[in-house]
């Protein structure tokens, strides 16, 4: 599982529906994220003031994108490092796997980053015949059972504890022992993890965060993994994308009081780090080497088009917490990087429509991920045009594009219209018989697998009914 | 009855007219005794939903150009559902902000578009009525999230002598319906329909009801299918007291 593709989503998602063990992972993360962050939004009263802020920053950060990377840039240089600029992810992977051939380097210790994962950098560097090793928990769960992350904040999301252990166990070296609690796990994963930290000749990590007036990159994480990597191993690679730039640490302060709140509902992450260079001759500790690959993949030309929204995204994941449908098959099934709703609107823009067109259409419109969003994205109006553009590219299927012409034209004749609705109402009546419903033989089959069709009435409303005015003469 | 001009349309929406033409009558009802003329013009079919849901722009301008144009004598739209509401209050003058012709149209008939319970409370109705009995409200998304109508069937409801109202603990949570998303996507719908039902088991309720059809035949539908003991009413019956009529999917 988690090797899927956007293609194979209605497979996949049924392959997950009929997964116990998901079901009961999925069911405690959603309570979990989601009362948590409703309660971080109680305790601070000005939150949604605070999201309108974050919105505004994110806004100017994209207008402004090639000024503050050009200075970001600068200021990495000033402080003694080094920046990359990859086009596509092909790029990128080369440039990581030069750095960490200058290194010499055997081990490598990654952080969790997303951007990792769309730039599928752990199979082209264990392909140069490096050791990688994952350190943030979940992220490291995920590496050991060779599946992707499921969620973009919680890459285990989709595992019960019983399966951590199980996998634990199976996997680590070692007499059998207590793996039967929380702290057992991570207590035996931190054991492994120090071996590598401390044996790694390379750190890569990702940033939420860019800050341009000093060459910072942000990173938060709850577990200090990403501190590890950083200060550690003699060379820190962080990787992100161009979009993750802000003006300056007050810009940056906002959107960081609005992420964790928006994402595990904690004021702030147990760690925030902040990187700005190899370390100085004054400092205690930190990197000989720091190197900052920009990615673009796709971004400058989003940023060009009507999907610019997205590009204010801070990947905190409340609008895969509050999706119905990503609680209900999980992040495996969309078969990508992203999942969720700003993974449907991502996924088609980078990997293409035809591709991943089931994405945007595997969503009900309920508007409850634009309701969470911190910054104001309009998802369902996003993944509503991407269906407009599948629509106008007619990627998607023939049956559906000829029934909603049928449709459509149906409705611009009233008369017809009127005809045909009082035929179907008949028959499907007839259908029912007594029993009030219809259970197979509809025109419309996917409906009938799981669900009775409520017959209609027998008569439509309008064969009823006669208009007043029509009968007092007054109009016509 | 008054022989004054109606002002008051209702758009009855195509799955009421299918489906249930009695929440139209009810509706019509409703708004009469709330103190208004109201008819249903005949020239209505759909508000275009699932064009507009489904990526075909120019066929979703099209209708909303046929019902504004047809709705144009009337001081008020009422509609007995949220996501037609919402289409046509929020989207039309989006899908048509562009057109030189039709944009001040757009905006000036979605100014006139009010959801059904929404109306009757802002016209102050007394219902006088009685029915002893538990009933579960469910907050179509539409309704709660494009209408922004939270607390209107509510108060309705409270209004009704001797009936308990509950919600879903889960309020916010959609019922898996989305229009065409429940014919293509019927394993995750039927999912989230079972969740939704779960919900409204553990209220107790004997009663589901809510204010968009679309839901609610897709959740009698897998109740049917279930074998859950549940009977469902779209919100314009049970304030028409006709909770005596087969529900939602019984038979006759």
């Amino acid at each position: 599982m988690g090797k899927g593709s956007p293609r194979d989503f209605k497979r996949q998602a049924g392959v997950a529906l009929k997964d116990p063990a998901l079901r009961i992972a999925l069911g405690r993360a959603r309570s979990g994220f989601v009362e948590k962050r409703t309660q971080a939004r109680r305790q601070l009263p000005e939150f949604d003031r605070l999201c309108a802020a974050a919105t505004r920053v994110r806004d100017h950060s994209i207008d402004h994108l090639d000024t503050l990377l050009v200075r970001f840039e600068q200021e990495v240089l000033a402080a003694g490092g080094q920046v990359h600029w990859a086009a596509t992810a092909a790029e990128a992977r080369q440039i990581i796997s030069g750095i960490c051939s200058d290194a010499g380097a055997r081990v490598v210790a990654k952080g969790k980053s997303m951007v990792g994962e769309e730039i599928a950098l752990n199979p082209a560097l264990e392909a140069d015949g490096l050791t990688v090793v994952e350190t943030d928990l979940g992220e490291y769960i995920v590496q050991l059972a060779k599946e992707r992350p499921s969620h973009i904040i919680a890459p285990a999301v989709h595992k019960t504890r019983e399966q951590v252990a199980a996998l634990f166990a199976r996997r680590h070296e070692g007499p059998r022992r207590d793996l039967s609690g929380i702290p057992e796990l991570v207590d035996e994963a931190r054991r492994v993890l120090r071996r590598a930290f401390l044996s790694a000749d390379v750190g890569i990590t990702g940033a939420n965060l860019l800050i341009a007036d000093t060459g910072t990159s942000v990173l938060v994480t709850n577990e200090g993994n990403g501190d590890l990597c950083a200060t550690l191993p003699d060379t820190h690679v962080v990787i992100a994308g161009i979009d993750k730039v802000v003006a300056n640490a007050t810009d940056a302060a906002t959107v960081l009081r609005v992420l964790a709140r928006s994402a595990t509902g904690q004021p702030i992450t147990a760690y925030t780090s902040f990187f700005s260079g190899p370390k100085r001759a004054e400092d205690l500790d930190g990197p000989k080497h720091f190197h900052v690959v920009l990615l673009d993949n796709g971004r400058a030309d989003i940023r060009q088009g009507r999907y610019r929204d997205m590009l204010r995204c801070i990947r905190c994941g409340a609008c895969l917490n509050h999706c119905p449908v990503y609680t209900a098959v999980g992040g495996h099934a969309y078969g990508a990087v992203y999942p969720g709703p700003m993974g449907a609107v991502l996924t088609p823009l980078q990997w293409g429509l035809r591709e991943s067109r089931d994405l945007p259409n595997a969503c009900t419109l309920n508007g409850r991920c634009a309701d969470v969003c911190p910054v104001h994205i309009p998802l369902p109006a996003l993944l509503r045009q991407l269906r407009e553009d599948i629509h106008d590219a007619k990627v998607e299927g023939r049956m559906q594009r000829w029934l909603l012409g049928r449709w459509v034209r149906l409705a611009l004749q009233p008369d017809r219209y009127r005809r045909v609705t009082a035929q179907v109402a008949g028959l499907l009546r007839r259908l029912a018989g007594a029993r009030g419903r219809v259970s197979r033989l509809l025109p419309i089959p996917g409906w009938g697998r799981g669900r009775d069709m409520p017959a209609p009435a027998g008569k439509t409303f309008f064969q009823q009914y006669r208009t007043p005015s029509k009968s007092s003469g007054d109009r016509s | 009855m008054s022989a004054r001009h109606p002002d008051t349309a209702l758009f009855v929406t195509c799955l009421v007219d299918l489906y249930r033409p009695q929440v139209g009558f009810a509706s019509l009802q409703l708004l009469e005794r709330a103190g208004m003329t109201a008819e249903a013009p005949p020239a209505q079919t759909c508000c275009g939903q699932p064009a507009f849901n489904g990526g075909d722009r120019a066929g979703a301008q099209a209708i909303a150009k046929q019902v504004i144009a047809s709705f144009a004598e009337y001081a008020q739209v009422v509609v007995p559902s949220g996501s037609c509401a919402g289409m046509m209050r929020r989207h039309y003058p989006e899908l048509l902000a562009h057109d030189p012709a039709w944009a001040a149209r757009a905006r000036d008939f979605a100014a006139k578009v009010v959801e059904l319970s929404e109306c009757l409370v802002q016209a102050g109705i007394n219902l006088h009525m009685a029915w002893p009995g538990k009933v579960c409200f469910h907050h179509s998304c539409a309704v709660l999230r494009e209408m922004e109508v939270q607390g209107q069937p509510l108060k309705l409801l409270a209004q009704v002598r001797g009936l308990e109202v509950t919600e879903p603990v889960d309020r916010e949570a959609c019922c898996g319906f989305g229009g065409v998303f429940s014919v293509k996507y019927p394993d995750i719908a039927i999912r989230l329909a079972d969740d939704k039902l779960d919900d409204v088991k553990a209220s107790g309720a004997e009663l589901l009801v809510a204010g968009d059809l679309g839901c609610l035949l897709h959740l009698a539908g897998r109740a049917s299918r279930r074998g859950d003991p549940l009977r469902v009413f779209h919100l314009a019956e049970v304030l028409a007291d006709q909770l005596d009529q087969p529900g939602i999917g019984e038979g006759a």
